[in-house]
């Protein structure tokens, strides 16, 4: 039986959430492993916007404090630590674990990267088909932040069998990070599409942390949760019989029962008879779920085909700027005066000729339903809200329009109707994304590995 | 008290519940029923037709619905209903993950004993 957990769902999950997992893994004894899957769509721009600023980051920028509480309890139980941490700079990311190691007496732990997801500068992208679900984005000739190939998980079981205690990749499959300490334990072969597709399934179930506990769940008096403020993180077993189970570390809250469970198995998922991972071609179509216990569920009838030829790729673009402003209302007649301020910003906008797309929300009325033309705001005849915040958001290439725009909504402290207050407004740099296909012969995975000492 | 065997029209997150999940430009949401029996209900009532309508002011370009009988669930594939997707929309919720809810707002005709919460629904199928 081998278990492997998961740390974290996204950049931004809850650091204190690994501490349990390997506490448990650590209970329950035998061989175990822990991913972390932090690196989303566009994460890998905003880490190399970031390595622009300060060539030594560029990687997970919590990367210390999801490690710091769990390093020195996995390396003394030899629990593998996976994850793609190493964002736009995996040297960065060694030298940052590198560095937590030596502080925590740790100065021999071998810490492994997986480079080479980066292939800014080694295809062409205007000879790569466009994926499907991407077709209809126009990206036109905008300036590329980042280009990183989905790596398979066969870079990670080289690094974890030249002895890799933690590995720091770039971009690869998400469920890739929690396949590969499974290959590595069992010797699975290149070409065992049922058993790649068993070991991506336990990735594809668990890569997103709690929403396979409890997070993104529960729905009171519909699907309660016990503690939903500390939701503990998923792990799975599995067999060398190819038996799988899923559960959650011990003495926290969160549930793991068939509902969650079937809520993540399709998350994500377009066609569940193929959903395509870097290593195997996984079929859910024939899958069926088993409550064993409590918070313990049997995942079964995973089958797997051939993975695909081509590699995906998501190329990053520089986008122009999103401005936003809010301001509220409340009260008596707050509807019309929220109306009212939509309508005159806009104007604002026109009069003013300034190069920008924009759309005005009502949060108390319709705040993400809605559309960019304000279908669902304009035609809503329901009860008045006791209370409205008006927002405007705008896109454009040219910083100076969009900032502008966003300071009318500013502008109405005074200008506004009666009664309007709390106005924020903030710019940020966009980053539009297009992902295409890649031949495999062209992306060319890159293992190092070396003691902490050695990374500083 | 009415007959458990009564229809009624409740929204569909009375007898289901779901998750959306996006890629690019396109969402996935899933609609599960808490009992099995409403699976089949459902599925003659939640066409793909209906689910487009729903999305038709994001000007959603096609749905496509996957069945998965072994779960008694649904995924739903929608093209083109999140206005650039999470890195080209001026939509607060740029995922498109509060869509699911959305979906779970369309009415469905259902016995009552096929519920989740019988007892807040009353006769005429409002909470």
């Amino acid at each position: 039986m081998f278990r492997i957990g998961n740390g974290a769902g996204f950049s931004g999950d809850r650091i204190d959430a690994a501490g349990p997992v390997v506490d448990t893994l650590i209970a329950r004894g035998g061989p175990a492993a822990i991913f972390f899957e932090v690196l989303g769509e566009r994460t890998v721009a905003l880490a190399q916007l970031e390595k622009r600023r300060d060539p030594a980051r560029g990687y997970e920028p919590m990367l210390e404090r999801l490690l710091e509480p769990i390093l020195v309890k996995c390396a003394r139980h030899g629990i593998a630590i996976v994850g793609n941490f190493g964002a736009a700079n995996p040297p960065g990311a060694a030298r940052a674990i590198a560095r937590l190691a030596e502080g925590l007496g740790l100065g021999d732990l071998r810490i492994a990267i997986v480079e080479g997801d980066d292939i800014r500068d080694g295809v062409d992208l205007a000879r790569l088909e466009v994926y499907a679900a991407d077709a209809a984005l126009d990206q036109g000739a905008s300036a590329i932040v980042s280009a990183n190939a989905y790596l398979n998980a066969q870079p990670i079981v080289e690094a974890l069998r030249a002895g890799a205690q933690v590995v720091a990749t770039g971009r690869c499959g998400d469920p890739s990070l929690a396949l590969a300490p499974l290959i590595h334990h069992y010797g699975w072969e290149e070409n065992d599409w049922d058993r790649l597709a068993l070991g991506s399934a336990v990735g594809h179930l668990l890569e997103c942390g709690s929403q396979l506990t409890g997070g993104v769940y529960y729905d009171p008096g519909y699907k309660d949760i016990p503690d939903p403020a500390n939701i503990g993180f998923p792990i799975a077993e599995v067999g060398a019989d190819g038996r799988m189970f899923v559960g959650k570390a011990d003495a926290t809250g969160g549930v793991v029962n068939l509902q969650v469970v079937k809520e993540q198995l399709i998350y994500e998922v377009h066609d569940p008879a193929n959903y395509i991972t870097p290593d195997v071609t996984l079929d859910f179509s024939g899958v069926s779920l088993r409550q064993d216990g409590a918070d313990r569920v049997e995942v079964m009838g995973v089958r797997g085909k051939p993975a695909p030829e081509r590699l995906k790729a998501t190329v990053c673009f520089e986008g122009g700027w999103l401005g936003e402003g809010e301001i509220s209302v409340a009260g008596p007649n707050c509807l019309a005066r929220a109306k009212s301020i939509a309508e005159v910003l806009l104007e604002r906008l026109r009069r003013r000729k300034l190069k920008v797309q924009s759309r005005v929300d009502l949060i108390g009325v319709a705040s993400v339903h809605d559309d960019d033309s304000g279908t669902l705001w304009r035609s809503y005849s329901g009860p008045e809200p006791a209370d409205i915040r008006v927002r405007l958001a705008v896109a454009g290439s040219a910083h100076d329009d969009v900032d502008q725009a966003a300071r009318e909504v500013l502008a109405l402290l005074c200008c506004g109707p009666a009664g309007s207050g709390g106005a924020r407004w903030r710019t940020t740099q966009r980053i539009r994304t297009q992902s295409y296909l890649v031949p495999r012969a062209s992306v060319h995975p890159r293992v190092s590995v070396k003691p902490a000492g050695d990374w500083l | 008290m009415a007959d458990l065997d009564d229809l009624v029209t409740v929204p569909l997150h009375a007898v289901a519940h779901g998750r959306a999940g996006d890629k690019g430009n396109r969402l996935n949401i899933s609609v599960i029923p808490y009992e099995a029996e409403a699976y089949a209900l459902l599925a003659a009532q939640l066409t793909p037709a209906r689910v487009l309508a729903l999305f038709a002011h994001r000007r959603a370009a096609k749905v496509t619905r996957y069945d998965l009988p072994l779960l008694h669930a649904f995924n739903f594939v929608i093209d083109d209903v999140l206005e650039g997707g999470v890195n080209g929309s001026l939509n607060l919720d740029g995922h498109g993950k509060t869509n699911s809810f959305r979906l779970l707002s369309l009415p469905v005709e259902m016995p009552r004993r096929l519920l989740r919460a019988p007892q807040r629904i009353g006769a005429d199928g409002q909470a």
